[in-house]
């Protein structure tokens, strides 16, 4: 198959992660997202990997997992302890920043 | 040349006086004008105790220097601060410190009743001791220094009331016209630097002789400039009208006796320069002719006794400038009038400030009159002083006149001719005027305010002004006998080797001068001692009267060639600073402010739209990259 078609699918994939996050308001929703950009990023380390015939992106991709296991977690726990203190998980709400 | 270690004290007296009266403060308000006083006599008894180891020596070893310190040294450009006196600066040294003394004497009672005494005489000394600086300095440089010196003084001493904006004015008006001739000395010590290597006044003349004629003519022009602004001489005079604006003690010292002859010093002392620039001489001859008749007709118009002698003042340098244009033959002549100036004008101003005591501080001749039988002191001092300027003999004022006026006849062919009779009809016009003077003050009628109660001054305030009046008697007659001035001051300024052309024998000129001073006199009584006086000056008066009186339109000239442009000059320049140098810095702040503000909008706090401007950037490069990579 020709390897070119995944990175068609990575792109698709990055794009409506992209497109999520700078349309959504949920921060789950924008979270889950930037997951997918995530994997989308992986398939295409993957790929160039296999393109190229050696190991350097499939060790980048498990570098990425491990990485995003851990944004995960952190970033779960911020949105719990916002939702905790506002009862609102929307990424507009928490614009206090800019004051 | 021999050398002294005690020249330094001459300054360092007056000098430390003026610290410590300006540092002491209000401490020192009780005993400060004593102090003062006992510092300026002093330093008159080291300068008699000069004179009198200088007399001991043989003439070619009086000259002695002090060398006080390593003023500037850079590689081979050495100046030392160092004093010189010689039989030049001796007389100033007696001048000033004598006739100094006296006036803080007089200063004292003058003064009394001014709670600022003790900042009056802080300055007095100030003045004294750079007055000092400038007559002894052995270079150009040091010379500079004292010049600078006196200016301040004077500025200082003229504005002393300067709670009178007028008077302020007057002050400021004495300092800017003088930095102009400050201008002149600055550049002439520059050019002499430049193009003969050396500023001292032993190196200079030995120079001198091998130096290029135009660099010696630019000196010399320079060198005049200095003089003109420090001696209000033509065309930089129009400042010492107006610096009777201060007390007159000062007026008498500095604008009559001492600092306003600086400019006659100077172009004495540097005679090895003008004796070599015939064209920087003939232009001295030229302003003293000119001062000397414009500041007597100005004396004419005068009704402020003080700017009356002003004026005479005014010409009575032009004389000295005069004299000290015509060469070897004009200098000792020069110094001589200078010396016998400094004694009558000195006392004749005291006695107006005496005047002014006893009658209410008025100084309007036409509220003056028959003071003569109030004040006899007074009157009699004056009118020695009076017969000494307008040159009767045997009064000073005659020997050191005619000796001008007829140097001025056998300076050779038409120029002798021109500034003979110019010297003539000055001493004629002076004449009138300074009877003028006496007249309305002392004999014609009494037209006093009716609450004038005039009295004779304290002793404290008429002593000197007898000694001063004693002077003014005696020394012409002590300085020519057997030419004794001018054997004294040989050794300095040269010998005149000309040869001796006469044009008139001494005794005409005499008899010319004297037949001058009889028409002065008789149209001065007859209109004003015979006919009656009014109180205010009248109104209905010719044209040329009334321009006599504007000064001969000195302050509408000086108005009209320099203050007019000179503001327009300052609000262009203005002008320019607001539009186009601080539109250039407020134009690059307000962008700065602009983009800023309008940059801010973007920054909403919405983690959405950061994030999308992030992938718009991340697209954008890689867009960029692609296209360049292509």
């Amino acid at each position: 198959m020709n390897p070119n078609n995944y990175l068609y699918v990575a792109s698709l994939l990055f794009t409506i992660g992209a497109v999520g996050v700078v349309v959504r308001r949920n921060a789950i929703v924008v979270f889950m997202c930037v997951e997918l950009m995530l994997n989308a990023a992986n398939l295409a380390f993957v790929t160039f990997s296999r393109i190229n015939g050696n190991l350097d992106g499939q060790v980048t991709a498990f570098f990425t997992m491990v990485v995003a296991a851990c944004e995960v977690v952190v970033g779960l726990a911020i949105i719990v302890t916002i939702y905790r203190s506002r009862r609102s998980a929307s990424v507009d709400d928490a614009s206090l920043l800019k004051r | 040349m021999n050398t002294s270690t005690s020249l330094v004290y001459l300054i360092a007296l007056p000098l430390a006086g003026a610290a410590a009266l300006l540092l002491g403060g209000r401490r020192t308000d009780k005993w400060g004008h004593l102090l003062a006083t006992a510092l300026s006599a002093s330093s008159f008894a080291v300068g008699l105790y000069q004179l009198s180891a200088m007399l001991g020596r043989s003439t070619e070893q009086r000259a002695v220097t002090q060398k006080l310190f390593s003023w500037i040294a850079v590689g081979n450009f050495n100046i030392d601060a160092a004093l010189l006196l010689d039989q030049l600066s001796i007389c100033f040294v007696l001048l000033i410190t004598g006739v100094g003394t006296l006036i803080h004497i007089y200063s004292i009672s003058y003064m009394e009743h001014d709670e600022n005494r003790r900042r009056f005489f802080a300055y007095l000394n100030l003045f004294i001791a750079a007055m000092l600086l400038l007559v002894l300095g052995n270079s150009y440089l040091n010379l500079y220094v004292g010049w600078e010196g006196v200016g301040l003084a004077s500025y200082l001493l003229i504005g002393f009331w300067n709670q009178k904006p007028a008077y302020a004015t007057a002050s400021k008006k004495a300092f800017i016209m003088n930095r102009v001739g400050d201008m002149g000395l600055s550049f002439a010590i520059m050019i002499a630097f430049a193009t003969l290597g050396t500023t001292t006044f032993a190196g200079i003349a030995e120079v001198a002789p091998q130096a290029s004629k135009a660099a010696l003519t630019a000196i010399g022009i320079m060198l005049l400039v200095a003089a003109t602004g420090k001696s209000a001489q033509f065309p930089l005079q129009a400042w010492l009208g107006d610096a009777m604006a201060g007390p007159t003690p000062v007026s008498a010292l500095i604008h009559a006796a001492t600092m306003v002859t600086a400019g006659v010093y100077l172009i004495v002392r540097s005679h090895f320069i003008f004796d070599l620039a015939p064209t920087a001489q003939l232009l001295v001859v030229i302003v003293g002719a000119i001062t000397l008749l414009l500041g007597a007709l100005i004396g004419t118009a005068k009704d402020d006794i003080k700017k009356a002698l002003a004026a005479s003042t005014m010409s009575q340098i032009g004389y000295m400038v005069l004299g000290a244009g015509l060469g070897p033959a004009g200098y000792a002549f020069a110094i001589m009038h200078l010396l016998t100036h400094g004694f009558f004008k000195a006392s004749m101003f005291l006695g107006a400030g005496s005047v002014m005591h006893g009658m209410n501080d008025e100084v309007n001749m036409r509220k003056f009159g028959n003071l003569r039988k109030f004040m006899p002191i007074t009157f009699v001092t004056f009118a020695l002083g009076y017969l000494a300027i307008i040159g009767v003999p045997p009064f000073a004022g005659f020997y050191s006149k005619d000796a001008i006026i007829e140097t001025a006849f056998n300076a050779g062919g038409v120029k002798g001719v021109i500034l003979g009779s110019v010297a003539l009809l000055g001493a004629a016009i002076t004449a009138f005027y300074m009877s003028r003077v006496m007249i309305l003050t002392f004999t014609s009628k009494a037209r006093w305010d009716d609450d004038a109660h005039p009295h004779e001054s304290p002793a404290l305030m008429w002593i000197p002004i007898a000694i001063l009046a004693v002077g003014s008697v005696a020394s012409g007659f002590l300085f020519t006998r057997g030419h004794a001035l001018v054997n004294w001051l040989t050794p300095v300024v040269g010998e005149h080797t000309g040869e001796h052309e006469e044009l008139l024998a001494p005794i005409v000129v005499s008899g010319l001068a004297l037949l001058a001073v009889v028409i002065g006199v008789a149209i001065a009584v007859i209109k004003y001692q015979l006919a009656e006086v009014e109180n205010v000056a009248p109104e209905n008066v010719s044209g040329l009267t009334r321009f006599v009186r504007k000064d001969l339109g000195q302050d509408a000239l000086n108005e009209a060639l320099f203050m007019r442009p000179g503001i327009v000059l300052t609000e262009v320049a203005e002008q320019l600073d607001v539009k186009v140098i601080d539109g250039a810095v407020c134009g690059v702040a307000n962008m700065a402010i602009g983009s800023g503000s309008t940059l801010r909008r973007t920054q909403t706090g919405f983690a959405r739209s950061y994030a999308a401007f992030i992938l718009i950037g991340a697209v954008a490069l890689i867009a960029g990259i692609w296209v360049v990579t292509q």
